[in-house]
């Protein structure tokens, strides 16, 4: 047999049985339908969470950072001296050092009063640092004092600040932030994390006022910009030699890599969406499994028949892996098309950064189709049964 | 070279105390072109002889020499392709109920690289053509006769144009008419083609066609006459 024959004639066959019995095959598309979903959502909750957890130091437009060595994420960050801000400034390559200033406060919905933590972030609002949307709109008029620019994309939860503050046709909305009143003057977008529900950006000189405790000589974070074209390793590791060990530099990819490696390993997010995905996958696969070992058990006199007349067993083990890739491939479709429009619905729902990519298809498409192969090479040992010789 | 000659062929199943043999020595020769009926009460051993020489069970003891090729020792592989040269006919016809009449006859054909598609089913028309199902090509077993599938059967296992024919029972679920009808299409292949048939039957209805009646008793072949003769001891 020619090697096209050899394999199209198998998936011709593989799909004419398959068509034949079509509830059948639309309760097993619908099974890996189901756990293409599931698996889906999994790694898409998982990528979210991961992404939200990180938004503010991606939306960070610095090169290299520098933060406290014992930091484990920027929610909870430990203190350096701020004085390395200015140390920094002594290579020629860095055009900027931004001290970044993060703490938890308490906030009063402007609409009912109810209180919810609120994560602050201060920094000097002029610095080209933080990239947040909407931040150049608001920077001059955040360096009044006790002013303030909410994160539309906070949870719903704190409030209708929008329409409230668009309500003020153009004056600040006044909001209780722990036990002072400041000004909401714009909008900025960055988005809930693990951390935090909702994020408020001030001026450094704002956040002190509003975290009067922290020592003037501390910051959190340093935001580090180099001239273009700068060498950022190069740069990094004359920054590792001139400081003191009280400081860990990273790049900005280290900076994200180093808070996601954070909550995949200090929460069981990454195993509990592993293991969500795990089961899917066993679920599809023992639907697959079921369908694909009574589709032989009850074609069993066929299938010998078919080796009487002179099918190898290669040919029928090659039919039903075909069955295994088409309903691999028949229920993959639909489920990526569900799969998009629930993150969407989702999305809205949570805030969650949930988004359809290749990437994340390919990934999946492989796990079906892994799944759906395993099905078809547990479901083929009962081609053993087929023996031809009790066709006679 | 006949198509057919076995020599002192033993089989058993089980083993140790559970060993049964249910061939002792058989020696058979079928000649090209000869009708030879296997007969004897159930479990003489004729089904097991037919699955030895249909390449459908490893050889225990003695030779076989099927179409030319000796089936004592031959590999898995080897016996999978002699298959393809081997028309079978079964008592229940086996046909896939999910394929039309003319998709089942031409799978006989599709294990042979030199074949395309196209051919493929002209071939498979030709033959149902030739067992009176011209108008039923089309329709999948469902919704043909126990005779017009019998019919799709004998298609089936001629189509490759094989050199024997190996046919279990295959008259037993027809009617009279239908019975004779497969009969006739097997006589007729027989005497165009020179093609060798070994059939399994109790039926009586078709023994006149046979050119010999060979019956089985106890795993050894007891007589073999010509029908019209009579048994000889």
């Amino acid at each position: 047999m020619r090697l096209a024959d050899a394999l199209f004639l198998p998936l011709r066959l593989a799909w004419r049985q398959l068509r034949a019995e079509k509830a059948r095959l639309a309760s097993a598309i619908a099974g890996v339908m189901f756990a293409c979903v599931l698996v889906f959502m999994q790694l898409g909750f998982r990528a979210a969470l991961f992404e939200s957890a990180t938004s503010v130091i991606s939306a960070m437009r610095a090169e290299v950072f520098l933060l406290h060595p014992l930091t484990l994420a920027s929610f909870r960050p430990e203190p350096l001296p701020r004085v390395r801000a200015g140390q920094v400034l002594a290579l020629p390559e860095v055009i900027e050092a931004t001290p970044v200033y993060m703490a938890q406060s308490t906030w009063r919905s402007p609409a009912d009063g109810s209180r919810r933590t609120i994560q602050l972030i201060g920094f000097d609002v002029q610095s080209g640092s933080m990239g947040f949307a909407g931040l150049p709109d608001v920077a001059e008029a955040l360096k009044r004092p006790d002013t303030a620019a909410f994160d539309i994309r906070s949870r719903p939860e704190f409030g209708p600040v929008q329409p409230l503050l668009e309500a003020q046709q153009g004056r600040p909305l006044p909001v209780q932030i722990g036990n002072r009143t400041l000004d909401i003057v714009g909008l900025v977008e960055i988005g809930p994390s693990f951390g935090a529900d909702g994020n408020l950006v001030v001026s450094e000189t704002n956040f002190r006022r509003l975290v009067p405790d922290r020592p003037f000589s501390n910051t959190d974070l340093v935001a580090i910009r180099l001239r273009p074209g700068s060498d950022v390793a190069a740069v990094q590791a004359q920054l590792r030699a001139l400081l003191p060990g009280d400081v860990a530099v990273l790049t900005h990819p280290e900076l994200v890599a180093w808070e996601r490696h954070y909550w995949e390993t200090a929460t069981p997010i990454g195993f509990i969406f592993a293991f969500g995905s795990l089961m899917g996958l066993i679920v599809g696969m023992v639907i697959v499994y079921q369908i694909l070992f009574s589709d032989i058990a009850n074609h069993l006199r066929e299938y010998a028949t078919l080796k009487a007349i002179g099918y190898g067993n290669g040919f029928l083990a090659r039919s039903v892996l075909s069955s295994a890739f088409i309903l691999a491939l028949l229920g993959f479709v639909p489920g990526a098309v569900a799969s998009a429009l629930l993150y969407d619905v989702i999305g809205q729902a949570t805030f969650l950064p949930l988004g359809m990519s290749l990437d994340r298809g390919l990934t999946v498409f492989g796990m079906i189709f892994g799944m759906c192969s395993a099905a078809g090479l547990l479901a083929m040992r009962k081609l053993r049964d087929a023996d031809p010789a009790d066709m006679f | 070279m006949h198509p057919v000659e076995m020599a002192g062929v033993t089989y058993a199943y089980g083993s140790g105390e559970l060993r049964r043999a249910v061939l002792r020595d058989v020696s058979l020769t079928v000649a090209e072109g000869e009708i030879v009926l296997l007969t004897g009460p159930s479990g003489s051993g004729k089904t097991t002889l037919l699955t030895l020489i249909g390449a459908l069970r490893a050889m225990q003891q003695g030779s076989a020499c099927v179409l030319g090729h000796e089936l004592q020792g031959a590999s898995e592989a080897a016996r999978v392709a002699l298959r393809r040269r081997i028309g079978f006919i079964f008592q229940a016809h086996n046909l896939l109920g999910f394929l039309s009449a003319r998709q089942n006859v031409a799978m006989a054909l599709e294990t042979e690289a030199r074949l395309g598609e196209s051919k493929r089913l002209a071939e498979a028309d030709r033959l149902l053509a030739a067992v009176g199902l011209a108008e039923h090509v089309h329709k999948p077993p469902g919704q043909l006769s126990g005779g017009q599938r019998q019919r799709v059967a004998v298609a089936r296992a001629l189509v490759a144009n094989p050199g024997l024919v190996l046919a279990d029972e295959p008259t037993a679920a027809l009617d009279k008419a239908s019975g004779q009808e497969v009969v006739r299409l097997l006589r007729d292949l027989a005497r165009s083609r020179g093609v060798a048939i070994l059939l399994v039957t109790h039926d009586p209805r078709i023994l006149d066609i046979a050119d010999r009646v060979v019956s089985m008793e106890d795993g050894r072949i007891v007589s073999a006459h010509r029908p019209a003769e009579g048994p000889a001891g």
